[in-house]
């Protein structure tokens, strides 16, 4: 294996700083991500980070690598596009619970489903921020917000168990008041060939008046931490997905090799397919037009 | 005689596909020319399905308006299309099953009954789908084609299935040739066979050929009639040319994906109906927005909502036109014949990274799916292919690299990811010339209209490129019909026709819909005498468009939104009724009246009833004239009742059963 050299964060300081209200979660999602590029040795040009739209989906155009801020819901899809054309990219999706586990459920579970080698990271607030604070997918229930003024009705979706059982191949969930923690997450997450789902506990201090630093403080713990606990094992991480209350796990519930959907594509296997020639061999193009006679 | 029009009509499910297509292919392999249409419906069995293979040893350009050889393959086809059949023709039918009932044929028309388990008898036991290969041996026989021939494209037909395949298929089909010739004289056709070797393809199979060998890379589609047989195409070749083919989870991924890929740097297509379209609107904006390439094929059928799935139209435009809240630019061409789709593919992945934009190609039902010659040299090898400007690296002594620059023509040069120094994000939201966003926090109104000015200031620079439309026929001509897209091959047969009957028409077909050509168009306008604008859709979308660019209104419609395509009688009919001033009609013609019995007796009688005959009635007791459609007994020809039908409305009123009639 080739040695890593481990670049700054530095060498990621994109062009303008953040918008995010002061204290925000998403700036530790932020300088983990810068992290965990730097631990891998990623130049920047070879990291493309692509979001939906959401204040959390604005994490592309704070950070120096290639990027796509792209549309409500939709990131999942472009990025996996973008990986098709050119798999040696590291291909980072960044973006909101509502972008993602709402507007974009359904690319979320079929990229899952695919195992495509992407790395997920969704800026979990329970809340959309930038539409001023409605309930989102994972706003807890009974939670007074801007749209469910009588309490929220809707039980939250679980996006641990969702991930385990659509066949994600590294599921994480990870607290961005623990950068360090989760810039070991998100490496692991781009290290790993297949998909890859890091959920991140990353307050709204100006909507979420619930799920707040303390609120999390006083219930996380580490599954790394937690005598005989195996990441290679499914149903003990479905069973820690459903744990939710005083205490709350954070770290990685599972990993596991399988073959990723790059693998299937004939196409692909002459490298990426943005370095192929254009046109197809003459004798091929005779060969289709001999079909039609 | 220099064409024949053979009818094929059954159920789906009874192979009339297999045997049109060994028929056609042997009219190709011996050098005519053929243009075939299925009319077909949306269910795997059952149904009633009419397939038209027209050949002839001139271009032919629509499947025309007549039948010379009918084979049907149930009683039911049999009832619909056997007084379609011109005198002169013959009617083909598997007589150990159906009866020809010789009050249905016109004058001069030949039955030709098949005793089909006869004259299989040798081969053991066949499958039933074999009535049709004696069908077409006799058929080969009675117009005139070469058997050999279609034994050739036999061959090649069941190639995958094996050496007892082939010969069996060969054997009866040569006992149908043979027995045929035995027992009837031909029909007269001769022909002068050139041999010309001709690729018989469809629109969606031009499309897919284009692209590919445009260098197409990634297509992505979720499955949608009229459009899956792209999908279908690329799946099938895409290890052997070196396609990422993805079907998606719904046309929001199908499109998302193929911007992805645009973006990453490989030529990307996707495409849908209208009702994926719609989906993907969003997101033909944010191609728009970011700049990236990508192709999507818009494959039109009729509407609105799920409409009709198997049937054709020309009703997407204002969909088309309107994809996407605000202003954007992309292209849009509307492809008027299978040749052309080939070229116009290839044009659209040129146009898209040339200008980096989406680029939208709209065809329909008919031109995508329907099956003809098209000359060998319209399929070419070496088509231009020009990628546009690309950095493909970035000294950053030489300042920052702006992905958006802010250039005369509108196009800033293009950095793919990977590239070392030109690192930028592209933003749907609106951004400065380097790709940061001026909403919120950096809101500019200057950048905000300078960089949509560089936008859509690429249009200019697209518009200068595309050839502006121009008038087909004479000069002078009495009539100008005017038409877009699939249309041009119809309208170009009726002009013939019209001429044989003295009516000087010309035409004008207008392929590139978005940038347009207005001033040129209605420079070409205002000279014509008098205009008909020709569309298959309700409302007259195109029509309106032209007003919009040009503020000239046509003078008369011709539109037909049946689901059926326009034929060249149908256009004539309605040219020569506008030029005398008739007044156009609604109401429910005879013919109408019998299809709409058809479907009350398929929705409520059963398999033993048919329309008999059909008489005109004054309003008695409903609110308009009724067609009185008497329905009988296909076994006895007894009557069974009577349908009465609104002339003006289409309702069927009432249904009274013959015991309560005498
Ligand atoms: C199709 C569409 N619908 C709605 C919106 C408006 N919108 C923008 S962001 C957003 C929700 C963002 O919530 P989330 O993804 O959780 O991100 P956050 O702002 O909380 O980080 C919505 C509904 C949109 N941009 N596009
Ligand atoms: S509204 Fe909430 S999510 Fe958005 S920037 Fe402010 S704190 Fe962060």
């Amino acid at each position: 294996m080739a040695t890593v050299i481990e670049l700054p964060i530095e060498v990621y300081a994109g062009p303008v700083d953040p918008d995010w209200c002061p204290g925000c979660g998403d700036f530790g999602v932020l300088k983990a991500v810068k992290m965990a590029a730097g631990k891998l040795g990623i130049k920047p040009k070879d990291l493309v980070i692509i979001s939906g739209i959401g204040c959390s989906s604005n994490l592309p155009g704070f950070i120096h690598a290639y990027g796509v801020h792209s549309l409500h819901g939709r990131a999942v899809a472009v990025a996996q596009g973008i990986k098709l054309a050119n798999h040696d990219l590291h291909v980072v999706v960044t973006g909101g619970d509502g972008d993602g586990y709402g507007i974009g459920i359904g690319h979320f579970i079929h990229a899952m489903r695919r195992n495509i080698d992407i790395t997920y990271v969704v800026m979990n607030n329970q809340i959309y921020g930038l539409t001023t604070g409605q309930a989102s997918p994972t706003t807890m229930k009974d939670v007074r917000t801007k749209s469910t003024p009588r309490g929220n009705a809707e039980p939250p979706i679980n996006p641990i168990a969702l991930a385990l059982v659509s066949g994600a191949t590294y599921v994480a969930r990870g607290f961005s008041g623990e950068p360090e923690h989760l810039a070991q997450l998100i490496a692991g997450g781009i290290a790993h060939r297949g998909f890859a789902l890091i959920d991140v506990f990353s307050p709204c201090v100006t909507y979420n008046k619930v799920n707040t630093y303390p609120w999390f403080k006083q219930r996380i713990y580490k599954l790394e931490e937690e005598p005989g606990y195996d990441p290679s094992d499914v149903m003990a991480a479905l069973q820690r997905s459903f744990e939710w209350g005083d205490r709350i796990p954070i770290g990685l519930f599972y990993r596991d090799e399988q073959p990723i959907y790059e693998d299937s594509e004939p196409a692909l296997r002459k490298g990426p397919l943005v370095h192929h020639p254009l046109r197809p061999e003459r004798a091929v193009f005779e060969e289709l037009i001999e079909e039609l006679m | 005689m220099r064409e024949v029009t053979v009818g094929i009509g059954g159920a789906a499910g009874d192979g009339l596909d297999k045997t049109g297509d060994t028929l056609a292919k042997t009219a190709a392999r011996l050098g005519l020319y053929v243009y075939a249409y299925n009319s077909y419906q949306s269910v795997i069995r059952g149904g009633h399905i009419w397939l038209r293979v027209r050949i002839g040893e001139k271009k032919l350009t629509s499947h025309g308006d007549h039948v010379n050889v009918l084979i049907a393959l149930n009683q039911d086809s049999i009832e619909r299309h056997a007084r379609e059949v011109e005198s002169g023709g013959a009617i083909i039918y598997n007589s150990d099953k159906l009866k020809l009932d010789p009050t249905l044929l016109r004058d001069n028309v030949l039955p030709v009954p098949l005793p089909v388990s006869t004259i299989t008898k040798p081969f053991g036991k066949v499958p039933p789908v074999m009535q049709n290969t004696v069908a077409l041996g006799a058929l080969l026989f009675l117009i005139g084609l070469d058997f050999e021939t279609a034994a050739s494209v036999l061959t090649d037909t069941f190639k995958h299935k094996g050496q007892a395949v082939i010969d069996q298929n060969v054997a009866i089909a040569r006992a149908g040739y043979d027995y045929a010739k035995e027992h009837f004289v031909p029909l007269g056709y001769t022909w002068t066979f050139t041999h010309v070797r001709r690729p018989f393809i469809t629109g969606n199979e031009a499309f897919a050929i284009g692209a590919v060998t445009a260098g197409c890379k990634f297509y992505s589609a979720y499955p949608m009639t009229p459009a899956s047989s792209i999908l279908h195409w690329m799946a099938a070749h895409a290890e052997r040319c070196g396609i990422v083919v993805k079907q998606c989870e719904d046309e929001l991924a199908v499109v998302n994906m193929a911007i992805g890929a645009g973006y990453a740097g490989v030529r990307a297509m996707c495409g849908t109906s209208g009702g994926g379209f719609a989906l993907m609107t969003e997101a033909i904006g944010q191609a728009g927005m970011i700049e990236a390439p990508v192709v999507v094929i818009e494959v039109q059928r009729g509407g609105p909502s799920t409409g009709l799935p198997t049937k054709t139209e020309q009703g997407d435009l204002n969909q088309v036109f309107g994809a996407s809240q605000g202003d954007y630019p992309r292209v849009i061409i509307a492809p008027g014949d299978v040749a052309d789709c080939f070229a116009a593919a290839v044009e659209a992945f040129n146009l898209a990274e040339k200008y980096q934009l989406p680029v939208i190609l709209m065809s329909d039902l008919l031109l995508s799916e329907h099956p003809e010659t098209i000359e060998p040299d319209a399929l070419r090898y070496d088509v231009p292919i020009e990628r546009g400007e690309l950095v493909t690296e970035w000294d950053e002594s030489q300042g920052k690299y702006k992905r958006y620059a802010f250039t005369r023509s509108g196009v800033s040069p293009r950095a793919l990811p990977g590239t070392e120094g030109a690192a930028h994000v592209a933003a749907t939201d609106d951004h400065d010339e380097e790709g940061i966003l001026i909403s919120d926090v950096f809101t500019c109104p200057p950048v905000r209209r300078k960089i949509h000015e560089k936008r859509m200031r690429k249009l200019e620079a697209v518009l200068r490129e595309l050839p502006p439309p121009t008038l087909e026929g004479p000069e002078d001509a009495e009539v100008t019909l005017i038409g877009w897209g699939s249309t041009k091959g119809v309208i170009r047969e009726a002009i013939e026709k019209l001429a044989q009957e003295g009516i000087r028409a010309n035409h004008l077909h207008i392929k590139y819909l978005f940038p347009f050509h207005a001033r040129e168009v209605a420079e070409i306008l205002r000279r014509c005498r008098k205009t008909i604008c020709v569309e298959a859709n309700y409302s007259g979308q195109f029509a309106r468009y032209l007003r919009a660019e040009t503020g000239i209104s046509v003078d008369a419609h011709i539109r037909k939104y049946d689901g059926e395509p326009f034929e060249p009688r149908y256009i004539v009919e309605r040219v020569k009724a506008i030029l005398e001033g008739a007044s156009h009609t609604l109401d429910v013609t005879e013919d109408e009246a019998r299809e709409i019995a058809y479907h009350y007796i398929r929705t409520h009688l059963d398999d033993d009833a048919r329309p008999g005959r059909i008489s005109r009635l004054e309003r008695d007791g409903f609110e308009e004239p009724i067609w009185d459609v008497e329905i009988i007994s296909r076994e006895t020809g007894q009557t069974r009742g009577r349908l009465f039908i609104g002339v003006e409305t289409g309702s069927t009123y009432h249904w009274q059963p013959a015991e309560l009639v005498s």
